[in-house]
């Protein structure tokens, strides 16, 4: 296209031409409710992950199974052999709900790690979200709800292969999904701070090496907590991993309602709301000052 | 408050911290101006344009924009404004196209809408051709035409413009400075700030100078050269490191003098005479250049600094 | 004679830019130490004995251990020749201010892999130190651990920097993971071959790590054997082609 000068065209349209709709005309607009915010934000969200999900293919949904064949059955062959599984079951349907709760977690810490931090610093599109009618909170809601989509799908998508493999052995085990988007949220929302008062990304680097990589180690998703020296079993309490563990395993098991459910369930939304506020605060101090 | 009053600000100010960036402005845009805050980096401007924009809050003082106050109806104020901040905030990986759509949705515009709209703009913004490409395809000067495009989309009563040519290219900012041009006489309000002054020559009806958070001047551009200069200026530069030792020969000559490091300016209504005042001294400058006064003197008038440094 | 032995400011320049980031590099050894702690004796503890493809019969962490000497040496060397290499290519153009210098696309290659080496050995040897204090190490021929550490390093450094130069963006590096992870979880480190069916024992076989695996196993167990001359040729072979491979492309791309 030629920016000549002389080439320009005169004919330019955009003042008012739309005196009957709602939204463009002179005056006062019929606002959005925050139902409708928030929906026109995820609608974003969703052109975004139509274009990006082909890339994540791998980390996503192929490590997950890899983990699975290598966990599930080659260790598993070795556990089933030697103490005849875990818990009274082999250990690949031990080991499943606990794969299912880890990929929960690395979907969500993915999603709320170097993307929000793209938002936030680097084509820093949150700003621009901010100048249409819209608050941080509304900002942040809609990209929880995206988060909240990836991390089930993920979830799901591993349960199905799972199931394949014979990990799979009861119809309750779906009650497991929602467990999983609470454990995905629960790492989400508090990472959302980091993204917003971190001066680089190379912190990222430290929280996967340092907490999630051996949160996924020593949640309970691969042998039991109790196997742990005393002192490290206190910690796997306080691990919203933990509790997602305990609660998809007894999902999986199709047994009794774990005793403590109101416990573990009320860690992970701790976790996702405390996360959740803080995240709003961080952010409105950073892009609303 | 006065129904074409789009803009009141009372004694406006912004804090960060112990950091007064904005100090107790007072400011009245009407509607169908193009009003211009003209000053260095660092003088407030964009600290003013996110208050305006309902982005900051306020520190003190009063502000409205429509009559709303931001600090409680935010969302209504946004909705009637188009913001075109100083950075692009353009999604990279999104087609041209796209970035409009999805900038459109977020106004809660329905897709008809969207599309006639972003059709119109990228026609206005001249990016037509280009409208499937990836925005990170684009040249600096059409990405600033796309934001300008973007932030027109939600038909807004008021086109808030944080430094809209800096970093382009003079052929880009002419092509841009044509686009705002077309807006104004359109009738759409535009609200500009900028730190070159032709920029704000071209472009503004009415300015005000800003200085270290607070207002110097206000006036059109060419009550504030009348006001603060006079009509011609003459440049004179001598072949030597410090220029203010030529300063005492040169006294007397035009109404004012001013010594920069590089140069000095004699301030005189008619600039040729003050040439021939300088050879009748015989003073031995390496060149002399009569020239028309400019926001940039007054600028220079009001601060003693120049706006580019 | 000018230009000789350039790779030295290359190196330099990677030391003096990571001592700003030292935290960041010396915590680089923990991931394997995590997967000992957790899989060889968590897990291990559900396992108990396990029998190696040589016959031996040993504790399940005595297992894993020399699998995660062998896992650190690669990740220490494949971060710098893979992640930071294409970085430094692609974004910062380090190689073409250097190469503005009398430094030639040979001493690049070899400055990074010398400084890949560093950091696989140092991640090597702080894993070593870890084993040894818990006990995996049972015989004198551990000394040529770290050694063997150093090539298995080259070994990945090199392929590793020629894979890099023909990917395009970010985006590409799903195939690092998509080669590294399967590697990491099944060359022998968690299970031995015999788990395998026949059919897919080849398959292990073809992996460069599995060599690594089975030379750290040997040398740490002290259980030597035939086998190990041909995971020490395999690594020597894959550390020349890799090497040169990745000079001759590093020509091609910044000396156009």
């Amino acid at each position: 296209m030629s920016e000549d000068l002389s080439s320009l065209s005169a004919e330019a349209p955009p003042a008012a031409r739309h005196p009957g709709a709602s939204r463009l005309s002179a005056g006062a607009r019929r606002p959005l409710g925050w139902v409708e915010r928030v929906g026109v934000l995820v609608a974003y969200h969703w052109v975004l992950f139509k274009r990006t999900f082909h890339g994540a293919l791998v980390s996503r949904f192929l490590l997950p199974v890899l983990f699975l064949a290598s966990m599930g059955l080659g260790v598993g062959s070795l556990v089933d052999e030697s103490s005849g599984g875990v818990d009274g079951v082999p250990y690949l349907i031990y080991v499943v709900p606990g794969l299912v709760m880890v990929t929960a977690m690395n979907v969500g810490v993915g999603e709320a790690t170097w993307p929000v931090m793209g938002f936030i610093k680097w084509n820093e599109f949150y700003r621009a979200m901010l100048h249409t009618p819209h608050r941080v909170l509304d900002v942040l809601l809609a990209h929880w709800v995206m988060i909240a989509f990836n991390v089930l799908i993920s979830a799901g998508a591993f349960m199905v292969v799972a199931a394949l493999f014979g990990g799979v052995d009861s119809w309750w085990s779906l009650l497991a999904l929602p467990v999983a988007v609470l454990v995905g949220m629960a790492f989400a929302t508090p990472l959302f701070v980091v993204g917003a008062k971190a001066a680089n990304d190379s912190i990222y680097s430290a929280v996967f090496r340092l907490v999630i990589t051996p949160l996924m180690l020593f949640s309970g998703a691969f042998f039991p907590i109790e196997n742990l020296p005393f002192w490290m079993q206190p910690v796997a309490w306080a691990t919203p991993l933990w509790h997602g563990v305990e609660l998809g395993r007894a999902a999986f098991l199709g047994g009794p309602v774990p005793d403590l459910w109101a416990v573990h369930v009320g860690v992970l939304v701790a976790y996702t709301l405390v996360g959740a506020w803080f995240s709003v605060r961080a952010v409105r101090d950073r892009l609303v000052a | 408050m006065a129904p074409d009053l789009l803009l009141t600000a009372r004694n406006l100010t912004k804090k960060f911290g112990d950091f007064t960036a904005v100090d107790g402005i007072d400011v009245e845009v009407r509607k169908g101006e193009a009003f211009g805050f003209l000053g260095p980096n660092g003088a407030g401007k964009s600290s003013t344009m996110r208050m305006v924009g309902a982005v900051s809050p306020v520190t003190s003082g009063e502000l409205r924009i429509f009559g709303l106050d931001p600090e409680t109806h935010a969302q209504q104020i946004k909705a009637r404004l188009g913001n075109c901040p100083q950075k692009d905030l353009l999604d990279e990986e999104l087609s041209v196209e796209e970035n409009l759509w999805v900038y459109g949705r977020f106004f809660g515009l329905s897709k008809a809408e969207v599309r006639e709209r972003a059709t119109e703009l990228l026609e206005f913004a001249q990016l037509t051709e280009r409208r499937a490409d990836k925005v990170e395809h684009l040249s600096g000067g059409m990405k600033r035409r796309l934001v300008i495009a973007r932030s027109l989309i939600n038909n807004p009563e008021l086109l808030l413009l944080d430094e809209p040519t800096t970093g382009l290219d003079p052929q880009a900012r002419h092509i841009l400075w044509d686009r705002l041009f077309r807006l104004k006489r359109q009738g759409v309000t535009l609200i500009i700030t900028t730190h070159y002054m032709d920029e704000a020559e071209q472009l503004c009806d009415r300015l005000v100078v800003m200085d270290k958070g607070a207002i110097a001047a206000e006036g059109s551009p060419k009550d504030l050269i009348a006001r603060y200069s006079t009509r011609e200026v003459v440049e004179v530069r001598f072949d030597a490191d410090d220029h203010g030792a030529f300063a005492d020969s040169l006294s007397g000559i035009g109404e004012r003098m001013e010594v920069l490091p590089d140069r000095i300016l004699l301030y005189a209504d008619d600039g040729d005479a003050a040439t021939a005042a300088i050879a009748d001294r015989g003073i031995d400058t390496l060149s002399t250049l009569v020239r028309r006064s400019t926001l940039e003197d007054v600028f220079l008038h009001l601060t003693g600094r120049t706006l580019i440094d | 004679m000018l230009g000789y032995a350039l790779w030295r400011f290359v190196l330099l320049r990677d030391v003096l830019a990571f001592k700003r980031m030292w935290w960041l590099f010396l915590s680089g050894f923990v991931e394997p130490v995590f997967y000992l702690f957790s899989i060889g004796i968590g897990l291990g503890a559900l396992v108990n004995d396990v029998t190696t493809d040589q016959g031996m019969v040993i504790s399940y962490a005595a297992f894993v251990a020399p699998a995660m000497l062998a896992a650190s040496a690669m990740n220490g060397s494949i971060a710098d020749t893979t992640y930071n290499f294409f970085a430094k290519l692609k974004f910062s153009k380090t190689y073409d201010t250097m190469l503005a210098t009398p430094a030639r696309p040979w001493d690049v290659a070899i400055g990074e892999i010398l400084w890949s080496l560093i950091r696989g050995g140092v991640y090597s040897a702080i894993f070593f130190v870890v084993a040894l204090a818990m006990g995996f190490v049972r015989s004198w021929w551990a000394v040529l651990a770290i050694p063997a550490a150093l090539l298995i390093g080259a070994a990945f450094a090199g392929v590793g920097m020629w894979a890099t130069t023909y990917m395009r963006s970010w985006k590409d590096f799903e195939f690092v993971t998509l080669v590294i992870q399967p590697m990491f979880l099944f060359s022998a480190t968690f299970f031995p071959l015999a788990v395998y069916p026949e059919s897919l024992q080849w398959l292990v076989k073809v992996m460069p790590l599995y060599h690594g695996v089975e030379l750290q196993r040997g040398l740490l167990l002290g259980d030597m054997h035939g086998g190990l001359v041909v995971s020490v040729l395999y690594l020597v072979v894959l550390c020349a082609l890799g090497l040169w491979g990745a000079s001759r492309r590093i020509s091609r791309l910044l000396l156009t």
